[in-house]
């Protein structure tokens, strides 16, 4: 990885840690929206979802599963395409083009 | 942020449902010749769905003392160009509204146009422009995934103020409102979300030069 990659990496890192030193109650800013819009008077969402989690945890569960599969997606072809560059380099000793 | 289930009255959904609907089947049309005519982009096309499926699954803490999340389709868009990140877009929304109870499929139509549609048109055009004023890639690639972010929270600010306008102040008052819960919390994740952008669109690429990394990522560079 470049120095400048480690250096973007701790600064996203740099940004999630100062909101939480400096605290808050860290609910979902949509939550606060769909707040405002329903104590308007007479509002009444007019379908509801056909499924929900039935709890925080298995709601985690869901977004933790998206993240991962994304994740995993992301390295294979981050892998793959290294791998191919080191097994290309080694026949003829330069450094093809990323494939 | 997503608009949630039921929250957009039924003719609000159904205009967005019909303004997105095109640009999804351009994108469907412009994703099957990139398949088509550049097998190798399809590791890259595979990473860019990827990325914006962990990205919108990560809640993060913001400066407001509220969560929000990024939404992860300025690298597609940088890449191959807006049209494609509205079919991804479309499929992440979908895993969401369906597993999630996290936006809705009433309100799919809206929140497609501002997270596959808007958020990914400004980041590309954000790209170009930078490309021509000769900024720096890191940078370039920064500023488009930043400012596409930002702007699918304007548009989803915007589509709310448009259905519900403040009984005083209208319209712009909603904005006003809607927006100020909005933009603070966001802007710190859009730094985040272009700074992630930066490092991935450098990981997928490899050790390569600037100049030619989005050319190899697009399958154009042999």
């Amino acid at each position: 990885m470049s120095r400048r990659s480690v250096w973007m990496l701790l600064g996203v890192a740099l940004i999630i840690i100062v909101p939480l030193v400096m605290g808050g109650e860290f609910g979902g800013a949509d939550a606060e929206v769909a707040a405002l819009i329903e104590a308007r008077e007479g509002f009444a969402p007019w379908f509801t979802p056909i499924w929900e989690p039935p709890s925080g945890e298995v709601a985690s569960l869901m977004f933790a599963l998206q993240a991962a599969l994304g994740a995993l997606v992301i390295g294979y072809v981050v892998g793959r395409r290294h791998g191919r560059r080191e097994g290309l380099r080694g026949k003829d000793g330069t450094t093809p083009p990323t494939v | 942020m997503h608009i949630m289930e039921g929250f957009l009255p039924a003719s609000h959904a159904i205009g967005w449902y019909a303004v997105s609907a095109p640009f999804v089947v351009a994108g469907a049309v412009r994703l099957r010749s990139v398949l088509r005519d550049k097998p190798e982009a399809r590791m890259t096309l595979a990473a860019a769905g990827a990325f914006a499926f962990v990205l919108s699954a990560l809640k993060i803490p913001s400066v407001t003392g509220s969560c929000s999340h990024p939404t992860g389709t300025g690298l597609g868009a940088i890449v191959f160009g807006p049209a494609v990140m509205s079919v991804l877009g479309v499929i992440v929304l979908l895993f969401q509204a369906v597993l999630m109870a996290h936006g809705g499929l009433t309100t799919l139509g809206a929140n497609a146009f501002a997270m596959a549609i808007v958020g990914p048109w400004v980041a590309w055009g954000v790209w170009k422009l930078a490309g021509r004023m000769g900024l720096r890639f890191a940078v370039a690639v920064f500023l488009a995934a930043s400012l596409g972010n930002l702007a699918t929270y304007i548009c989803t600010t915007l589509q709310l103020a448009l259905a519900y306008p403040d009984p005083v102040s209208g319209f712009m008052g909603a904005a006003m409102k809607f927006g100020s819960i909005f933009a603070l919390t966001q802007v710190p994740l859009a730094v985040a979300e272009g700074l992630l952008t930066v490092v991935v669109i450098e990981a997928l690429s490899g050790k390569t030069r600037d100049s030619d990394r989005i050319a190899a990522l697009a399958g154009e560079a042999r």
